[in-house]
């Protein structure tokens, strides 16, 4: 089936019940859904669909099929880091970073939807999310400063729009 | 026909209204004092205190969600309008700090508050007006001694007439029967403190029996399910949905542990509930267990139909590792998103109960199965508990759809639910409805807890 | 070694200006036999004395580090490197890194005890300034001029006259196959531009944008997935079990079993698990009763027979009051569970194992797994990759032994194996159950005259070495039985570690009764027995300074005389507001302090709680500590683990326990082990490193562990006036301690 992911379509040849997870990781060599529980507990898996962050280890590919998927890699790159990649960077947000791609999902779906989130905004929407070494206060950090980065760099775009 | 049954009820409400003002409309304030001081209550009333309150789920009522315990501010959204519980810790300015007992008990009794207005019935006085004097006492003593919090309730947002609290009298005129609990000679001591914990304390019947138009518990109708904030409050009696039949040991296993082997766990409002039976003494929940069970007459635990053995359960969709033909999609969907944990033979109650001994697949609404799907079941904080993740944002309608017939009919032996997809809808469109399950975390072994005897 | 030679050319694939096996410390004074000894070389140097082992500069310019050490996402990778780009006068960017891998790198034993730093760090800090001094001797032979007209700079030495020599221009061959000498030419902490800055971190970007960094993310060419079927309890035994409907699952490859070691590989990961759940399910296992009564755990460690060391014994002549107290702590089995299960990808080609792991010790790691599998250890080669967050020992090791034990029965193919949830959370290593006992009397002034203070624990360190520490080769038909556990010795300790205080007491007697019988598996878990014993003694000072009628941070100091802890204190304290702290109802304030083993990182810590009344429920309001690392490298990297050290131990002193039955582990998941999410975290976290330039590294990836326990302790108990003493301090116990 055709698998929409960071703006590419793909030709997926996997069965319809097999989870987003191992099409990302396995067929398609994306690396940063990562396996943590397989349950829907911990939220390391998380992308986004349509614009709602969602458990890619518990989502079959048959419920997939048109809908947008974004990933960790749709963000930007190494050398061109988007503003939540480089507010993660500039917070030095991770330690092992094994849960780092999923929290990065579940805050671009928050960012998405409410660009200017109070901290208990962003930690409720964390909440699915588990982080093992104890980096949450950087994460939050780094969600805030996404949250002003993507503010700064749409605000020519929003003077613009109010001028018409 | 909502709106119509709801003009209906306001009219008869104003007819009473009229009646009952001349009845019983007015009552006088009763002087504020200052209240008994923590150290002047013996530890063994307030422990008994504490166990009432628990009972009565006070807590879950008049405390807003993320708020302070029973500072109220709980929003009630009902047909006519929306009710805040009020703050009931002991802070003299918001709460109920300068409330004499006369007072407290008057509001218990009556649907009265201190200053002489009449309580909406929202707040369960047709059932707490069955209380003795010695278990009032205790409550008081209780609630007065908690830590006060300053916080005042939002203003309630009722339609006309009901903003009008003398309407209330109307409606005690029509539905309202003060008075103390009356014990049934013919059954057993346990029965009957059974009986009285759940008619005069734990309000059983407020959600799981039906209501009237004006908002009253349907007289004929008790126990045969009712309705609570957009779930379905199971009946309790012989019509119970539940594929295998409730005991007293179970029902009490299930009221103690939040779950049982036989039923699964508590989710919904009902986890709620369980959550605040935790220093309940096991004796008043055995009583409660063994009237309720009594309600739907059973007396074993023989299954309503045959029932599967897990492990043949297992090794079978195990080995239909690919789905059956006419599952499509359901069962595909099933076996990625639902199998790893409800088919994985994890232990119960957190991982996940086969799904035919689930009470929700075998419901006459598809109400309950729908929320803890669409909504999950949130982790209860530092607690052991089932955790569920939410498919509001992963699955569409449709794919709901065939997700929940396949439910039904693999592991329920009811026909297929009508109208699955509108409801699916109605629900998405509602608002999220997520409740932590009950926090399991005795540091028992799963396995052990809630054995069947 | 003539493989491992080509195998190290041909990953550094440069010019060459020098290949050389690195040569353990035997190998170098068999070599040197009849010389006179050597005063000792700091750091690892002491085992690996040659340059080259650790430093290795290629004609083209190309500066290569290597270390033994494994980046376990505490930013290793980046602070050995400042370390030596430092040192060098070589750019940072430049520079690459080898870390950990049998074939390329020192045997540094094991990535742990916070010991990279000083081991590794002192190492390279002093091979690279001796590498500088070589290069701009070469260069002052080659220019005839004196060396103190030479400078470096950005990898070149140069002249007075501004002519520049690159390194890469000034190596010959051999050039750095010279052993260390004691002593070192280190630059000067004022003109620092790398150390003691925070630097960020080398691995983030990958980490943040999708890159390939963990073992989980290997795909080499050919690969099947595999997952493993665990038993359902220890000690379990296969009864029987019909593979076939697994071997008849779609793309399954093999269905190993071997004795009760079963699994499946498969061509496509999803297929692996659902062949791993038919394999599951026709799987008959037969099991019996070995764990204790999880009821009453600590009755039940204590009751295990013990053997009994004396670690402290000071006695002084002393009139003590008739103030005494005595308190008995406990602290239930602990998991580290990390976020991502473990994984490993083996590779069985031609007689040789290749074997990519999260392990911490990819030498001892080869060890056990090349005896399991009864091969040659050069037969076996472990390379470490970064996995999901090492805390300790976990499953790394067992899922690498999984792996090689399946991929010998797929030759030719690359097998990666990764662990479901519940085979982490059931069959990792836990940190042991421990409980400890406190007794102490106060002087006429109330100061501590006499202290008496008992830990009963297992041990600390399961780790592998011998095949039979690997859950494959105990669950092999030819299986290999567990090793007979060791304590590890003070100082560093294992259950013990930090048992003894740091505190000036004049009669003091400290005793560990060491548990060699293991009914549960247990391993090294960050911090071992420190976070025990920081959070018994730091908790017993506070019930102490109650006695005394004294405030607990004053109480403290009165019985230190080490200026670097007492600095730490106040500053802790001071940043806290400590003193001008408002009491509230429902309000508590804590403190606590350790020096991490008593050699460490120092670290204090103040917090703030709120407990409600009525739920039990504990709210973390702010957390403040003070750390003094030594020299810091990367003070932001020093804040980034002593932050994550203060959550994660909040986690395991507010929530975390393992259950079980008397069969088996119940805690299988995040559902049954709960730890902490971001609505309960502090609302701040705050962290101020005290730097010592030019000081030796103190290891500091596991000091906040314990005064972060008995920081909330003593808060909880300030909050509620009810002390307790049993880990996790829980809604339930709270709730019941209070009362109504």
């Amino acid at each position: 089936m055709k698998l929409k992911v960071n703006g590419r379509e793909h030709e997926v040849d996997a069965d319809p019940d097999t989870p987003l997870l191992y099409v990302l990781r396995n067929d398609l060599a994306l690396n940063a859904a990562k396996f943590g529980c397989g349950l829907g507990q911990c939220g390391a898996c998380t992308v986004i669909a349509d614009g709602e962050a969602i458990f890619s280890c518990l989502t079959p590919l048959l419920a997939l099929e048109g809908k947008a998927i974004t990933t960790v890699e749709g963000l930007g790159s190494v050398e061109n880091p988007g503003p939540l990649q480089r507010a993660f960077i500039d917070e030095q947000a991770a330690q092992c970073g094994y849960c780092i791609a999923g929290m990065m999902m579940r805050a671009e779906a928050l960012l998405r939807k409410n660009p200017q989130p109070a901290d208990a905004e962003i930690r409720a929407a964390l909440m699915p999310n588990l982080c093992r070494c104890g980096t949450h206060m950087r994460i939050l950090r780094a969600v805030r400063r996404a949250a002003d980065l993507m503010r700064t760099a749409s605000a020519p775009e929003g003077g613009k729009r109010s001028e018409r | 026909m909502t709106v119509f049954k709801t003009l209906l009820a306001i009219i008869t409400l104003g007819l009473a209204a009229a009646a009952g003002f001349a009845v019983n409309a007015w009552h006088s304030p009763i002087d504020p004092v200052f209240p008994p001081k923590a150290g002047t209550f013996d530890p063994e009333l307030l422990r008994h205190g504490a166990g009432l309150a628990e009972i009565a789920n006070c807590n879950s009522c008049h405390t807003a969600p993320g708020g302070r315990v029973f500072a109220g501010g709980r929003a009630f959204a009902t047909p006519f309008g929306t009710i805040y519980s009020p703050n009931i810790s002991p802070d003299p300015e918001t709460g109920i700090g300068l409330w004499s007992e006369d007072a407290f008990r008057r509001a218990l009794a009556e649907g009265v508050d201190r200053q002489g207005r009449h309580l909406y019935p929202v707040f369960p006085y047709d059932h707490f007006t069955r209380l003795t004097r010695e278990d009032v006492h205790a409550l008081y003593a209780y609630f007065i001694t908690r830590e006060p919090v300053r916080a005042k309730a939002p203003a309630n947002e009722l339609r006309f007439p009901l903003n009008f609290r003398f309407v209330v009298a109307g409606w005690k005129l029509l539905f309202f029967r003060q008075g103390p609990y009356r014990p049934d000679a013919g059954q057993s001591e346990q029965w009957n403190r059974g009986a009285y914990l759940v008619e005069a304390a734990a309000h059983c019947g407020a959600c799981h029996t039906p209501r009237n138009s004006l908002g009253a518990e349907k007289a004929g109708e008790r126990f045969s399910g009712g309705e609570i904030e957009g779930w379905s409050a199971y009946a309790l009696n012989a019509a119970s949905p539940a594929p295998v039949r409730w005991t007293a040991e179970s029902l009490h296993a299930y009221l103690r542990n939040g779950w049982q082997r036989a039923h699964g766990a508590a989710l919904g409002p009902m986890a709620e509930v369980i959550d605040n039976l935790e220093s309940v003494p096991d004796d008043d929940l055995g009583a409660i267990a063994t009237y309720v069970a009594s309600v739907a007459g059973w007396t074993n635990a023989e299954p309503r139909r045959a029932e599967k053995p897990v492990t043949l359960a297992l090794t079978e969709s195990a080995a239909a590792a690919t789905p059956r033909e006419g599952d499509a999609p359901g069962g595909e969907i099933f076996q990625a998103t639902c199998a790893g944990c409800h088919e994985s033979g994890r232990p119960l109650p957190y991982g996940g109960v086969p799904l035919d001994k689930s009470t929700g697949p075998s419901a006459a609404t598809p109400t309950n199965v729908i929320n803890i799907v669409l909504w999950g079941v949130p982790p209860a904080e530092g607690k052991r508990s089932p955790i569920m993740p939410a498919f509001a944002d992963s699955l569409d309608d449709r794919q709901l759809t065939a997700l929940l017939a396949y439910v039904r009919a693999h592991f329920s032996d009811k026909p297929a639910w009508a109208d699955l997809e509108r409801s699916i809808r109605t629900a998405r469109n509602g608002p999220p409805m997520a409740y932590p399950a009950h926090g399991i975390d005795t540091g028992e072994p799963a396995a052990q807890q809630g054995e069947e005897p | 070694m003539n493989d491992i030679r080509m195998s190290r050319r041909s990953v550094l694939a440069g010019t060459g200006a020098l290949i050389v096996s690195f040569a353990p410390l035997a190998r170098a004074f068999a070599e040197e036999a009849g010389q006179p000894a050597k005063p000792p070389l700091p750091g690892s140097l002491k085992d690996y004395p040659f340059l080259d082992s650790w430093i290795r500069i290629d004609a083209d310019g190309t500066i290569t580090i290597f270390t033994g050490k494994a980046e376990l996402g505490q930013g290793i990778k980046t602070a050995l490197l400042q370390v030596a780009a430092e040192q060098l006068d070589a750019p940072f960017a430049s520079l690459k890194l080898v870390s950990a891998d049998t074939s390329l790198t020192a045997n540094e034993g094991y990535t742990a005890g916070s010991h990279s730093m000083q081991d590794s760090g002192t190492a390279l800090l002093h091979v690279a300034a001796q590498a500088r001094a070589l290069l701009i001797a070469e260069a002052a032979r080659r220019l005839r001029v004196p060396e103190t007209e030479l400078k470096t700079q950005d990898a070149a030495v140069i002249a007075n006259d501004g002519l520049a020599l690159r390194y890469g221009e000034l190596v010959a061959d051999h050039f750095l196959h010279v052993q260390a000498a004691p002593q070192s030419r280190l630059k000067s902490p004022d003109g620092f531009k790398l150390m003691g800055k925070p630097v960020p971190r080398v691995d983030i970007p990958a980490k943040v944008t999708g890159g390939a960094a963990y073992v989980q993310d290997l795909r080499l060419p050919g690969m099947v997935h595999a997952r493993v079927v665990r038993p359902p309890s220890y000690g379990a035994t296969l009864a029987s079990i019909d593979t076939t409907p697994a071997e008849k699952s779609p793309g399954v490859v093999k269905v190993v079993r071997d004795g009760n070691f079963l699994a499946v590989a498969a061509e496509r990961e999803f297929q692996a698990i659902k062949a791993m759940r038919i394999l599951e399910a026709a799987a008959q296992w037969a099991e019996k009763p070995s764990l204790p009564k999880s009821t009453d755990l600590p009755a039940a460690i204590v009751a295990l027979a013990s053997e009994d060391t004396k670690i402290l014994d000071r006695r002084q002549p002393i009139s003590v009051s008739s103030r005494q107290l005595e308190s008995t702590y406990t602290r239930p089995y602990q998991a580290h569970g990390s976020i991502g299960p473990s994984c490993a990808v083996a590779h069985w080609n031609e007689g040789t194992m290749t074997v990519w792991t999260h392990t911490q010790g990819v030498y001892p790691d080869r060890a056990a797994i090349a005896q399991m599998l009864r091969l040659p250890p050069d037969k076996v080669r472990c390379i470490h990759v970064e996995g999901s967050g090492c805390y300790g020992h976990n499953g790394a090791d067992d899922a690498a032994a999984d792996a090689a034990l399946i991929a010998r029965a797929v030759p030719g193919r690359p097998v990666r194996v990764q662990w479901m949830r519940e085979q982490e959370h059931g069959w990792e290593p836990f940190g042991p159950a421990m409980v400890t006992r406190a007794l102490a009397a106060l002087d006429d002034e109330g100061k501590i005259a006499v202290w008496d203070y008992a830990v009963w624990s297992n041990t600390h360190s399961t780790r592998p070495g011998e095949a039979g520490s690997l859950l494959a080769a105990q669950h092999m038909a030819e299986s290999f039985p567990v090793p007979a556990p060791k304590p590890i010795p003070q100082p560093e300790g294992g259950g013990d570690r930090n048992a003894i205080p740091l505190y000036q007491i004049p009669n003091a007697r400290v005793i560990h009764h060491f548990l060699p019988a293991m009914p549960v598996r247990v391993s090294a878990l960050r911090s071992l027995g420190a976070y025990m014993n920081v959070f018994s003694i730091e908790s017993f000072m506070d019930e102490l300074a109650s006695l005394a009628g004294a405030d607990p941070v004053e109480f403290r100091l009165r019985h230190l005389d080490d200026e670097r802890a007492k600095e730490t204190i106040t500053t802790a304290a001071e940043r806290f507001g400590w003193s001008s702290f408002k009491e509230r109802p429902g309000h508590g304030r804590g403190f606590a302090f350790a020096r991490y083993k008593n050699l460490a990182a120092y670290c204090a810590i103040a917090a703030e709680a709120k407990v409600e009344r009525e739920s039990g429920r504990v709210r973390l309001l702010r957390v403040v500590a003070a750390v003094d690392s030594g020299g810091a490298v990367n003070p932001d990297g020093i804040i980034n683990q002593v932050e994550g050290g203060i959550i994660q131990s909040a986690s395991w002193t507010l929530y975390e326990s393992v259950s079980f039955n008397d069969t088996r582990i119940t805690s299988i998941d995040w559902s049954t082990y709960p730890v902490m999410r971001f609505a309960a975290l502090p609302e701040s976290v705050t962290v101020h490193v005290i730097d010592r330039p030019g000081q030796p590294f103190l290891g500091t990836g596991e000091t906040a562990q314990g005064p972060a326990a008995a920081a909330i302790a003593n808060a909880i108990a300030d909050a509620t006036g009810k002390r307790f003493h049993d880990l996790p301090i829980s809604r339930q116990r709270i709730k019941a301690a209070i009362g109504v």
